[in-house]
């Protein structure tokens, strides 16, 4: 749903990102001869932007302490996978009503017990307009929501105990696999009394709690043990884990360098081309499901939904040297773009018919722009490329204006909004009159999340109004197939479709990029760049 | 003197309703809505935002939002930020922490400004007078987030002789570096100050007299130079209190420090107007407040100044 | 200090006119001009290398800045191409490239108008505005000093940089010189019109004052002819200084991301980008810094030469 926003050194970083489970089955159960499980983690973060209630949680500040002390019904595994947590199964018949079991003899840290209602209660909580749940979208496909007014999801019943059904309103065969997200995790019978308490003071089910009622420190850290209740795949390898909050990754990298930090999940941009170098190989950096491009809406001018819009956006991708700025610029920490999605995603594809366009071609995007200008010419008009400046977008927006001016002779320049909230208020009410800044962060990992909510006509992203009949009726076919290879080719297929017609320039993936002190390891990186705290073992 | 002291508090309120209805006016105007920003690159939908709209009275004309607001101040209740905790708390835990830092950088380039800039005006056009000039120069043309890099990078990571950044509870001996570095932007200035102040005391005719009567150097130089040189620097050294308390915005980002300069600049892009005013108004006071002391200290620096009308 | 007397009147006694013998006049040279403190300040000053060091440097920096095609043929903007990413000096690019791949000596020799006229504008508005709020504070004292000096601490009490945050925010999308320098400098005066109330508070008590209210001069009189000039040398130190402080503050504010847009050249923006690569290339740091140096070290020797060429105890020691 929403990608993060770097902070430029500053106190910018406001991480606005969606988070989800991490797990890893396979890894989690041994540990290192030498370490120590009582050793405390440090990890880290950003001071929450909301109180710590799963369905109001939507930025990676709050999501990863959210991901640790609570278990919902599947995790994430360092591939993305859905294991089993709290869930012992998890079946549907028609992708459009499902059987849902818990596993039996469940508490939370509380003593209050992890049954059907645990789940049932937390949702309609989440969804019910009136209680202002950022999160509350998640459950728009349930029988019963609605946006408009207070409404309870009449999908969900509670069968017995520790049973219980969901109904959507049409077939989405990819339900089961969002259900790791955060939005879906069980809230305890306490929490509903009062939930202003609650969310300052957080009781969970996962494998940590917080160490004390004073245990989050604000604008400073949060210190959270180890719940020895969890009984999951997520069991912690260590004896807590202590997240402290950052104003800028600038200040956090210095604290890994001088060893006052053990894991960091995102370097600096300032540190990128001495990073590999200060941490060797402790050093981090892979795909994420981050994806990044930039959106020209169809109603600028000479970029229409036509022949001399399309011949525009193909000539503008291909003017750009995405390796070069991903080497130069990144210094490799941005993989260039070959879809619309993330290569951590299953289904994932280089080699899509048509993904030559994003390939840089001086030549080829000289003679489209030429053939375009032959239908209207382009004239003097300057090719601008809006951004938030307080999220250090400046420096690729730079090179990729630069690139497509020294491409096709054109006047090329970035457009800053001093704010991202005043960015997002231009791209929604409509009114920006340039191209824009458009990136995602996954909420689960599927590669519908990377495409229905940004292209479907009317989807609630669709910042640049794209409608293609076509893609939405392939999205459709996809999104009902309930056999996900069927699926994803038909998803394959819709974004053949966007290569083609070009809605949003994609440009690259942001990878994962952070490292370890010498005093931490089996470090691993979830598919969602956050990493797999339990795991980690500490000497 | 009382009635000049109450005279004083009775003027703090006017300049507190003039700076909280200009900072608030200003966060206002700030174009975009702030609640859309929560939602990341997600489009909300309106009803949701809708709601949240009333829940901060976004939806009232600025005027509206202004009283409710001051009304609320007057009930001892400073409003609550989007992350649900109560404004006053947030003032409460951040204060502490910037006023101890200020205060050691106040007396860092307190101390070093006038020290230097006492030696430089006594031995004008000498190579010390000169060095000085290099060294402030230097701080003057280095933006302080450069400063800031370098210092954290050198004493912190290679020298190892400060903690990168500030740990919990902000304890003194982590503030010490964060504290050289704001002291370096003000640095300069009280350095020149003081060199040009402690040049014209040097000529005024009680210095000569002074020099005229056998006087020694180690008692002319102090009694007579240095405090007759104070008052320029004082007063400058003053204002920039306030410029410490929440100038330190990009220091304290860079340190981590939690504290006010960071967390007010982080409500001002996030559009949390409450927020912002309440941090403006707390830093108003104690600004006034220091602002009265460094006046009555103008008496004691030079009898000849009284608080008479 | 009681609060019983109603008026400060001086404390020195003066004796009546008519009482004081004039014998002590032997001749008066009526072929000489009056003196001028102006003019005497102009003619110590001329006769001081200090003096014509600056001002070249000063002349030279403004001569740049107005014909900035006269130094450099390169444009500042074209061509920069990623595969010159932070490189060093070749021939036609004496100073190398920056991380865009820009010409770094054009980027510099054409944003040395924006950052000069910042740092003129701010200090032209800090100062005419200090020293009208500080002169007649001071000076006047009373009501007039509690109105004045309340205003300033409106202002003053919102630190300029962040309130230049906000102003940049709000005028977003007319982000230029101007604007810039407003945002800058609508929140520093106060410091001058402080310092230099504080200095007049201390002057105005002065024997030569006291002498010519005694000798029936107007108020405002005093004020211009005795009282600033005597109390206008911190204020040219502050000044000078505060020029070089804005074309700095230009840079914070790019480094906060509510600076000038990129594509306007300039020392700041130059400064604020090459943060990012501080360690593995300094030198894109070093080249505008050094800049900015010279050209605050240029304007605080000019302010150095004046403040001494006012100061007539200075000029008389030498």
């Amino acid at each position: 749903m929403k990608i993060r926003r770097y902070g430029i050194g500053a106190v910018a970083l406001v991480a606005a990102s969606v988070l989800a489970l991490s797990g890893c089955a396979s890894s989690g159960s041994d540990s290192t001869s030498s370490a120590n499980t009582a050793a405390i983690i440090t990890a880290n973060g950003s001071e929450p932007q909301n109180p710590l209630i799963p369905t109001n949680t939507n930025e990676t500040g709050g999501g990863k302490i959210i991901d640790a002390i609570f278990a919902g019904l599947e995790y994430y595994d360092a591939s993305g996978a859905p294991q089993l947590d709290v869930a012992e199964s998890i079946e549907t018949d028609d992708s459009q009503t499902f059987t849902i079991k818990i596993k039996p003899d469940l508490t939370f840290t509380n003593g209050d017990p992890v049954d059907a209602n645990s789940f049932v209660d937390a949702w309609q909580y989440g969804a019910l307009l009136s209680n202002e749940q950022l999160n509350s979208y998640f459950f728009e496909d349930i029988e019963g929501f609605s946006y408009d007014e207070d409404s309870p999801l009449t999908g969900l019943k509670v069968v017995d105990d520790l049973t219980f059904t969901v109904t959507l309103k049409e077939a989405r065969s990819d339900f089961p696999l969002r259900l790791g997200y955060s939005a879906f995790y069980p809230l305890p019978k306490s929490a509903f009394a009062d939930m202003d308490a609650f969310g300052q003071n957080p009781v969970g089910n996962g494998p940590y709690k917080l160490a004390s009622d004073t245990a989050w420190a604000h604008n400073e850290k949060i210190d959270l043990v180890v719940n020895d209740q969890y009984d999951g795949g997520r069991k912690a390898q260590n004896g807590g884990l202590t997240i402290v909050f950052y104003a800028s990754e600038d200040a956090a990298y210095a604290d890994l360098l001088g060893g006052n930090l053990d894991v960091l999940d995102a370097v600096p941009s300032s540190a990128f081309s001495t990073y590999q170098n200060d941490l060797g190989d402790r050093a981090v950096n892979q795909p994420a499901a981050i994806f990044q491009s930039f959106t020209i809406p169809e109603r600028l001018a000479h970029f229409g939904n036509d022949e001399e819009g399309k011949l525009r956006r193909a000539a503008i991708s291909m003017a750009i040297n995405r390796p070069e700025i991903t080497d130069v610029i990144f210094q490799g920490t941005r993989t260039p773009a070959s879809d619309f999605t993330s290569p951590v995603i299953d289904g994932w594809s280089d080699s899509l018919e048509g993904a030559d366009v994003l390939a840089y071609n001086p030549d080829e995007a000289k003679k489209l722009w030429a053939q375009a200008d032959a239908i209207s010419p382009w004239g003097d008009s300057t090719f601008q490329i809006a951004y938030n400046s307080d999220g250090g977008h400046a420096e690729w927006v730079d090179a990729v204006s630069n690139s497509v001016k020294n491409v096709l002779g054109i006047n090329a320049s970035g457009a800053p909004y001093a704010t991202f909230a005043e960015a997002r208020t231009a791209i929604t009410d409509r009114s920006i009159q340039t191209a824009f800044r458009t990136g995602w962060q996954a909420d689960y990992p599927g590669l519908f999340n990377f495409l229905g909510p940004l292209y479907a006509t009317n989807a609630s992203s669709n910042d640049g109004d794209y409608s293609n009949p076509e893609f939405d009726a392939l999205l459709q076919e996809g999104s009902s197939t309930a056999d996900s290879a069927t699926a994803n080719e038909d998803f394959q297929k819709a974004q053949e479709i966007l290569l083609k017609d070009l809605p949003a320039i994609p440009l690259w993936y942001s990878n994962v990029t952070g490292g370890y002190g010498e005093t931490v390891s089996n470090v691993e990186f979830g598919w969602n760049s956050v990493p797999l705290y339990y795991e980690i073992t500490k000497s | 003197m009382a009635g000049y002291i109450l005279r004083r508090l009775l003027q703090a309120i006017p300049v507190l309703l003039g700076t909280t209805f200009l900072i608030y006016f200003m966060v206002f105007a700030m174009p975009g809505d702030p609640l859309l920003a929560l939602f990341g690159d997600k489009t909300p939908n309106p009803a949701l935002l809708e709601r949240l709209r009333q829940e901060y009275h976004l939806d009232q004309p600025f005027i509206v939002q202004y009283f409710l607001y001051l009304g609320g101040i007057f009930r001892g209740d400073f409003g609550t930020s989007f992350s649900g905790e109560a404004v006053s708390d947030i003032l409460a835990r951040t204060f502490p922490v910037t006023i101890r830092l200020a205060i050691m950088a106040l007396i860092i380039e307190f101390v070093g400004g006038v020290l230097i800039g006492l030696v430089s005006g006594l031995r004008k056009g000498k190579l010390f007078d000169a060095s000085a000039l290099v060294v402030s120069l230097i701080f003057i043309s280095l933006p302080i987030f450069v400063i800031a890099f370098v210092a954290q990078y050198i004493f912190g990571i290679q020298l190892g002789w400060a903690r990168t950044t500030v740990s919990t509870g902000a304890p003194i001996q982590d503030l010490i570096l964060p504290a050289f570095v704001l002291a370096s932007i003000s640095f300069a200035q009280l350095i020149r100050l003081t060199r040009a102040s402690v040049i014209e005391t040097q000529g005024l005719d009680f210095v000569r007299t002074a020099y005229g009567k056998g006087l020694s150097r180690r008692r002319i130089i102090p009694v007579h130079i240095l405090r007759n040189s104070l008052i320029p620097v004082v007063t400058y050294a003053a204002t920039d209190f306030g410029v410490l308390l929440v100038g330190a915005t990009v220091t304290e980002g860079i340190f981590n420090v939690p504290g006010v300069g960071r967390t007010l600049y982080q409500a001002i892009i996030r559009g949390e107007g409450p927020t912002v005013v309440s941090f403006v108004t707390v830093m108003v006071l104690i600004y006034l407040a220091v602002n009265l002391v460094v006046d009555l200290l103008y008496g004691l620096l030079d009898p000849r100044i009284r608080y008479v009308k | 200090m009681s609060n019983n007397s109603f008026t400060p009147t001086p404390k020195h006694f003066v004796a009546p006119l008519e009482e004081t013998p004039l014998v002590a006049i032997d001749a008066v040279n009526v072929g000489e001009r009056p003196s001028n403190l102006w003019i005497d300040a102009w003619r110590d000053m001329r006769r001081r290398p200090m003096f014509w060091i600056s001002a070249v440097i000063i002349l030279l920096v403004i001569v740049v800045a107005l014909f900035p095609t006269l130094f450099t043929s390169v444009p500042p903007n074209d061509n920069c191409q990623l595969s010159n990413s932070n490189g060093g000096p070749t021939s036609d690019h004496l100073l190398g490239f920056t991380k865009q791949g820009c010409d770094v000596f054009s980027r510099l020799v054409h944003g040395t108008s924006t950052s000069l006229s910042v740092g003129i504008i701010v200090t032209i508005l800090t100062t005419v505005l200090g020293i009208l709020f500080g002169a007649f504070a001071g000076f006047y004292g009373g009501w007039l000093d509690s109105i004045l000096s309340r205003a300033g601490d409106i202002f003053f009490s919102i630190p300029y940089i962040l309130a230049a945050v906000v102003i940049m925010s709000v005028f977003s999308a007319y982000r230029n010189v101007f604007i810039i320098s407003l945002a800058i400098g609508i929140f520093a005066w106060p410091a001058t019109a402080r310092v230099l109330r504080a200095e007049i508070l201390r002057v105005k008590n002065s024997d030569y004052v006291m002498a010519a209210r005694a000798t029936g001069v107007t108020n405002f009189r005093i004020l211009v002819r005795h009282v600033l000039p005597n109390s206008i040398a911190p204020v040219i130190v502050v000044t000078t200084i505060s020029l070089g402080a804005a074309i700095v503050a230009e840079a914070t504010l790019s480094f906060l991301g509510v600076g000038l847009p990129n594509s306007t050249m300039s020392w700041g923006n130059d400064i604020s980008a090459a943060q990012v690569d501080l360690r593995t290339a300094p030198q894109t740091l070093i080249y505008p810094s050094l800049a900015l140096s010279i050209t605050v070290l240029a304007f605080i020797m000019m302010g150095e030469v004046i403040r001494d060429a006012l100061d007539p105890k200075a000029r008389a020691q030498r």
